[in-house]
């Protein structure tokens, strides 16, 4: 394998890890039955936050812990708004949205395109090592390194521990987690909050480390595409990982194919990831699907059904009652 | 576990569900729980089991006071209940599903978990495939895994909520020698909630009987069937005299009809309605006459057979469609289905105006319902939004908003929450309707309002539907043993 | 706990206090004063005759996308693509003003019929993508917005660039017939109000009067109902998406033909989710949301003198608007808040 290959690889992979640390805490979130619509403002806020933090105090886990924070805030008000107040998830995300677009350019102003402080890259003695694995996994910053724990841990945690279970199992059929002895409201809040602070350090991990620095609209854009590879994911952090990681190939192969076809307009290629949204909602989502896999030979169609079709966890978005 | 039953009250605004029930139940024995629809029975049993709360009244435990707040309380205290529709988790494992709610760490112990949930299987003689989604399970073997769960979890009193609705005749053998079994062996409290009194005769040893929210009696099993039939309905309605109608040709057809969802099926539906004429059908809630009716408006797609309006197959129609054709449905829950909690009363009309315009014509609409109103006695007002009348009124309004000259009406507990007078009314005005050949089908849970308001009665129990009576000729006793399973 | 009766007359106008104290926190935060920054907002909104007329020109798109999205709305949809709908409205006026040539009385309806096709069918595919493939009008609309902004710059920078070269900047100026006749040297063209009120009265009479709108009503608020009722939903959500595109698309026309006078790169300004953020201010209130619609676009204008004047971001405007929709959303009911109001008692009735 060539060296640029792989290179390319490894940088996929860096430029997917905050997508990926985001999708396993919105993953969280709405498998307790919460959608928090505000990542794309909660997002830029704490990617501004974690970077002034780190940059006044020199000190990147302090960046961190105000993104993570400001996140769990915004998280906070979404949970609040929802299970408290009984207002619309969505229409308190949203507004969340724009203010956190809107906060962030105000309040980062003076510290637009300056050096800040920056998470290193920190080889794995020994495994940094081995042939093309080595570069592409252990040759990385402490976020990739995270990213990739944070996807495994998280899955773990939802579907081989005890608590996960009962998250999961507030998220499916909350009237049936109560006859089990779950605290239907305490683990709502809980799990919004976590997945709220994840979203944040997903925010600092491109300021600090992926797309250093701050500006007006760093990471605009990308919050939104973190809530629809959970929806690509099925709700499950590999396989969110993994679209994450498709993402950024997209976005990879968009820079490739605009070298190798330089007469086409660039813009052309930054369509890619969205017609790429679009049409894998289409696919998780639509009718059609079934239908195909309904032609295909029987023994395929349950695995097919599986690689192709998500489903959400039932009480998603459903009006949440206090009880 | 003994357990006493003292003075259970519980009301819901003006209706008295538990209006002051005793009982006792000694362990080692079954006990079979009876009532009509609205008896009372499973409020009683929720109270029990942790799910509701009393208004006032006791429960002891082997002679201690105790409360629950909570049906994992209810369980930690010795007390399980398993529902009709059980409360578990679809997408989960079998195993998954078993271990949520045990006290356990932060890891999954799923060693002690499979050895357990594979030795208690093998012990009520039950297939446990530990992987397989919840999803992929039958009814009743679902219904067999939260058996097993509530043992698990200590239970002593076992609560079954109408177990064999749904279930194949084999699994209600098995299920059957696992109550006997827990009865006998293993000294286990079992109370069973039905409406079936074959099962109540093969199953119990004891029966209690409810009706209107209080105990109408108590026996030893076996005991004669018309003795329960009578504590369960009381006595014959008065039946009011009606004008003697002539039906015309058949309006409706239905042949070989099969209808299923994922609980229940039904099928070998073959009948005919003439114009003119009233088909009542008895039985259980979700006992398949809930099915028929939605097949016929075209909410529910048939497996196969046929519906013909009029020599018409509407078979495959959808719903819309039916409308345009001249079907009604009036749903049974009113703001959920047929009316818009925020919507006044004339917007309600002008929607379900036949050919409204493009522009609405507001004071003309007014008019309209103002005369409709009065003319259904809704107490309201034409700009009342539907979430503001009484129960009552708004199920007068869905009454009032029928187009004319409709071939078929279909109803789901047409007069329910109305006093008599209104029901009168309701009834009066849709029996003018026979005199435009509008047939009529309708189910509800007021065993004498289908008697009678119907020409004919069927009634379903466990999703078969019984041979039609006459229900001029018919007796209580008669229909009490169609809806109890009985041919 | 009871809110005194002097407390709940002014309890409406909490969110838009709370969100004036908020930002005077902020401005503080950076030793900037308040009332002399919300003089200088004033200023920049009223100061001049052309700085009002600027905050009106900037006003009617605004109304014209909120008159859209309250179709949208009572439907129950969450039109989000309205962002990507102005935008294809801009590119339809922009491509009749790029491609045809004729007197200026055909030119300029064909650009108007334009940009609200082009806004319609945009919407009809957020529409048709829900209806047909299942997939949130959140989600198709968002992705759209994404491509219309792509596809404007692709324009500007290809097929469309000007002849001297691609700057990413806009097109060349359009020709003078396909502008709108303006007022006094400024972006504000008072055909444009014509249109507008016209077409915020038909949307009004829509809503209130014609038969489709009541189907609206009762599809928004209990699709099942509706449904039982005879309302076909999803045909009528596709139609509402079409409308609403439509109107979205004639105020993204008005921005190339009368604001600007090229496509320019972020044409819309961010109109779409402002009324957004209008239309749930208003909650269905009709004749509240040309006045809020009023009220963000001073707020908008003034924030950009502010910041010419003091330095410091324009987004100030924005979080004042997103901090009053978030306060009424939170705290605008005071009875989900666990209070006793006197009203209360009213509605149990």
């Amino acid at each position: 394998m060539s060296d640029e290959l792989i290179g390319i690889i490894a940088s996929i992979l860096l430029q997917a890890s905050p997508l990926i640390i985001a999708v396993c805490g919105e993953t969280l979130t709405e498998r307790v039955g919460v959608v928090n619509l505000s990542l794309d403002g909660s997002m830029l806020l704490s990617a501004m936050t974690g970077f002034i933090a780190a940059y006044k105090t020199g000190n990147l886990a302090f960046g961190f812990l105000m993104a993570a924070a400001v996140g769990a805030f915004f998280a906070l008000i979404v949970a609040l708004a929802s299970i408290r107040l009984r207002q619309s998830q969505v229409a308190v995300g949203f507004v969340l949205t724009l203010l956190g677009d809107d906060l962030s350019a105000f309040l980062g102003q003076n510290f637009t395109r300056l050096p800040g402080p920056t998470v290193q890259k920190l080889a794995i003695p020994g495994l940094a090592d081995i042939p093309i694995l080595g570069p592409i996994l252990f040759q990385q910053n402490l976020i990739v390194y995270f990213a990739i724990l944070l996807t495994f841990a998280t899955w773990w945690w939802l579907f081989k521990s005890r608590p996960g279970l009962r998250l999961r199992s507030v998220g499916e059929r909350p009237e049936a987690a109560f006859a089990r002895g779950v605290d239907v409201n305490r683990v709502r809040y809980l799990y919004t909050l976590i997945g709220g602070g994840l979203v944040g350090v997903a925010g600092a991990a491109y300021s600090l480390g992926v797309k250093i620095g701050w500006s007006e609209g760093h990471t605009r854009g990308l919050g939104w595409i973190a809530l629809a590879i959970v929806i690509f994911g099925g709700w499950s952090p590999i396989r969110g990982a993994l679209g994450a990681i498709l993402f950024g190939a997209t976005k990879a192969l968009a820079t490739v194919l605009q070298r190798t076809f330089p007469e086409v307009s660039v813009v052309a290629f930054n369509a890619l990831p969205w017609l790429l949204m679009i049409l894998v909602l289409l696919v998780v989502s639509s009718d059609i699907t079934d239908r195909l896999i309904a032609l295909s030979p029987r023994p395929m169609q349950r695995p097919l059904r599986r690689l192709l079709k998500v489903s959400p966890p039932k009480a998603l978005g459903t009006e949440l009652v206090e009880g | 576990m003994r357990v006493e039953l003292n003075n259970i009250r519980k009301s819901f605004g003006s209706v008295h569900a538990n209006d002051g029930i005793s009982m006792t139940l000694e362990s080692g024995r079954v006990y079979g729980l009876l009532g009509q629809n609205g008896a009372g029975k499973s409020t009683l049993m929720k109270i029990l089991a942790g799910y509701q709360s009393a208004d006032s009244g006791e429960i002891r435990l082997n002679e201690t006071l105790t409360q629950f707040d909570s049906p994992a309380a209810a369980l930690r205290a010795g007390i399980g209940m398993l529902y009709q529709d059980p409360l578990d988790f679809p997408p989960f494992s079998v195993l998954e599903n078993f271990q949520l709610g045990r006290r356990e760490g932060i890891f999954l112990d799923q060693k002690t978990a499979s050895r357990e949930l594979l030795a208690l299987g093998k012990r009520y003689n039950f297939d446990v495939d530990l992987d397989e989604r919840i999803s992929n399970l039958s009814p009743g073997e679902r219904q067999q895994l939260e058996l097993i769960r509530l043992l698990a979890g200590g239970a002593n009193v076992l609560i079954l909520d109408e177990p064999t609705t749904g279930i194949s005749s084999e699994q209600k053998q098995q299920l059957f020698d696992s109550i006997r079994k827990l009865a006998r062996e293993e000294n286990k409290t079992v109370i069973l909630v039905s409406h079936k009194l074959s099962e109540v005769q093969e199953l119990c040893d004891h029966v209690f009987v409810l009706r209107e929210g209080q105990l109408a009696g108590k026996s030893e099993i076996p005991c004669p069937m018309d003795k329960l039939v009578k504590l369960m309905f009381a006595k014959m309605p008065p039946r009011s005299k009606r004008p003697a109608y002539k039906f015309g040709q058949a309006v409706l057809d239905v042949r070989d009809l099969h209808v299923e969802t994922y609980r229940l099926r039904t099928e070998n539906l073959n009948f005919s309605v003439r114009a003119g004429e009233v088909l009542g059908l008895a039985g259980l809630e979700g006992s398949g006459q809930d099915l028929l009716i939605k097949a016929l408006a075209g909410l529910l797609t048939p497996k196969s057979g046929e519906v013909l309006l009029r020599g018409e197959d509407i078979t495959r129609r959808p719903f819309h469609q039916r409308q345009r054709a001249g079907i009604a449905y009036v749903a049974s829950g009113r703001l959920e289905e047929g009316l818009i909690a925020d919507l006044s009363l004339v917007e309600h009309m002008v929607l379900s105006t036949e050919k409204p315009g493009f522009l609405v014509n507001w004071e003309r609409a007014g008019e309209a319902t103002q005369d409709r109103i009065a003319k259904y006695q809704v107490v309201g007002q034409p700009a009342s939004r539907a979430k503001q009348l009484s129960g009552g009124n708004q199920q007068r309004f869905l009454f009032a908003m029928l187009k004319p000259a409709l071939k078929l009406i279909l109803m789901e507990h047409p007069t329910r929450g109305l006093d008599i007078r209104s029901a009168n009314w309701i009834w009066d005005l849709l029996n003018k309707r026979r005199d435009e050949d509008t047939a009529i089908i309708f189910y509800s849970a007021d065993l004498d309002e289908v008697i009678e308001r119907s020409d004919r009665i069927a009634a379903f129990s466990g999703g078969v539907m019984s041979r039609m009576v006459n229900a001029a000729e018919t007796s209580v006793d008669e229909l009490g043993h169609l809806i109890g399973g009985q041919q | 706990m009871r809110i005194p009766p002097q407390l709940e007359r002014i309890w409406p106008s909490m969110p838009v206090i709370g969100a004036l104290l908020f930002t005077s926190v902020l401005l503080l935060l950076f030793g900037a004063s308040p009332l002399e920054s919300y003089a200088a907002m004033w200023e920049g909104a009223f100061g001049t005759q052309a700085k009002l007329l600027s905050v009106i020109a900037f006003w009617i798109p605004l109304v014209f996308s909120s008159a859209g999205l309250l179709l949208t709305f009572k439907a129950g949809l969450w039109n989000i693509g309205i962002e990507g709908q102005i935008i294809l409205g801009s590119i339809g006026a922009s491509w009749v003003a790029l491609n045809v040539d004729a007197p200026s009385y055909l030119l300029i309806p064909l650009a108007i019929l334009a940009s609200m096709i082009a806004g319609a069918l945009w919407a009809a595919l957020t529409g048709l993508l829900k209806t047909r493939g299942g997939v949130h009008e959140i989600f198709g609309g968002l992705a759209l917005n994404n491509l219309a902004i792509i596809l404007t710059n692709f324009l500007i920078s290809g097929p469309w660039q000007p002849p001297e070269g691609g700057t990413f900047r806009g097109t060349q100026p359009f020709q003078d017939g396909v502008l709108l006749p303006r007022f006094a040297d400024s972006r504000f063209s008072p055909l444009s109000l014509v249109l507008l009120v016209v077409a915020y009265g038909l949307v009004v009479l829509a809503l209130r009067n014609t038969f489709w709108g009541l189907k609206l009503k009762a599809l928004g608020q209990n699709a099942r109902s509706a449904f039982l009722l005879g309302v076909s939903s999803n045909r009528e959500a596709v139609i509402a998406m079409m409308f609403c595109g439509a109107l979205a698309g004639l105020g993204g026309g008005v921005r190339v033909l009368s604001w600007f006078d090229s496509l320019r790169q972020s044409i819309s300004g961010g109109i779409g989710y402002l009324s957004l953020l209008v239309v749930m201010l208003a909650q269905f209130r009709l004749l509240w949301v040309p006045l809020i619609a009023l009220f963000f676009s001073v707020v908008l204008n003034g924030s950009i003198t502010l910041q010419l004047r003091t330095q410091l971001h324009s987004s100030l405007g924005g979080i004042l608007t997103g901090i009053t929709v978030l306060f009424m959303l939170l705290f605008g009911d005071a009875k989900r808040l666990g209070f006793n109001t006197l009203s209360e008692e009213d509605d149990d009735e």
